[in-house]
């Protein structure tokens, strides 16, 4: 799977304006992953997890970063993500299923922050490019 | 809630048994732990996990997959209650063992899988379908008292 020219356009752009707000992203995606799919806190048992914590907000801003070090590197993702990849297969072994629970809520969030840049095709094209971290996260597992 | 027809409850209570639980039991959780490792996150106190055989040899993996699998003969018991009983375990692997429910249904799948491998044809598709039910009735009491 990889990104058409169109589609790596529109994510280009629509980073510029991600940037700007990063941090509130990642926590507010984080908190939509946590209030729907309350589950996906197992993984969080050191973390206080309350709204608008210290915890919360430094991880969405590392979730965001990350995402942030793909977009600089839309022809090279797996190069990019290579070291997460690994955290994530050996040490963190989150269930692959949890990757679609928080691109779904990171998109929400970007639906939310930016409705007139997320277009259907928009939506498409993050939809692909999560889907394709998730991917490149996962991959080592086994 | 899941319901069950007289013939779904009757396949799956002849099946279960003739089932010996402390072999399917180990050999479900070394399954789960073999074809999906990241679940060895649970279990890092388990000693050798470092290859197949290592795994389904293992005698703390037989031990807790026959635990669990006797757990599981519960749930054939009470068919039409599986959130009550399955309440105190749910709050357990919620709170104290913060496992993710995922998990539940990926046993429950390794789980099958070994039924069809050691009964064979008896494990028709019918038979499966009950089964199927039960492993997703099973892993969603487990996953009811979570928040």
């Amino acid at each position: 799977m990889s990104l058409t020219k169109a589609e790596r356009t529109i994510i280009l752009s629509m980073w510029g304006k991600i940037s700007t707000q990063a941090d509130a992203i990642g926590t507010e995606a984080l908190e939509m992953l946590f209030a729907s799919f309350p589950q996906t806190k197992t993984y969080f048992p050191h973390f206080e997890l309350r709204a608008g914590s210290a915890h919360l907000r430094a991880h969405g801003a590392k979730v965001v970063a990350a995402l942030g070090d793909a977009v600089r590197s839309l022809d090279d993702v797996a190069g990019a993500l290579s070291r997460l990849s690994e955290l994530h297969a050996y040490i963190l072994r989150v269930d692959p299923v949890n990757f679609k629970l928080l691109s779904h809520c990171l998109l929400v969030t970007l639906a939310s922050h930016f409705p007139a840049d997320l277009t259907a095709d928009a939506h498409a094209a993050w939809d692909k490019f999560l889907s394709l971290v998730s991917c490149v996260l996962t991959e080592k597992y086994r | 809630m899941v319901h069950f027809s007289a013939e779904e409850k009757a396949a799956i209570t002849s099946l279960w048994g003739k089932v010996n639980v402390e072999d399917a039991g180990g050999e479900a959780l070394g399954r789960l732990l073999v074809v999906y490792p990241w679940t060895q996150r649970f279990f890092d106190n388990f000693g050798n996990l470092s290859s197949a055989s290592a795994i389904m040899g293992n005698p703390k993996v037989k031990a807790h997959g026959k635990k669990v699998l006797t757990s599981f003969g519960d749930a054939v018991k009470n068919m039409d209650n599986l959130k009550g009983t399955f309440a105190k375990l749910s709050e357990l692997h919620c709170d104290k063992l913060h496992v993710d429910p995922e998990n539940f249904r990926l046993l429950g799948n390794v789980l099958v899988c070994v039924l069809a491998h050691h009964f064979g044809k008896e494990f028709t598709p019918q038979v499966q379908a009950a089964y199927q039910k039960v492993v997703a009735g099973v892993a969603n009491a487990l996953a009811h008292k979570y928040h």
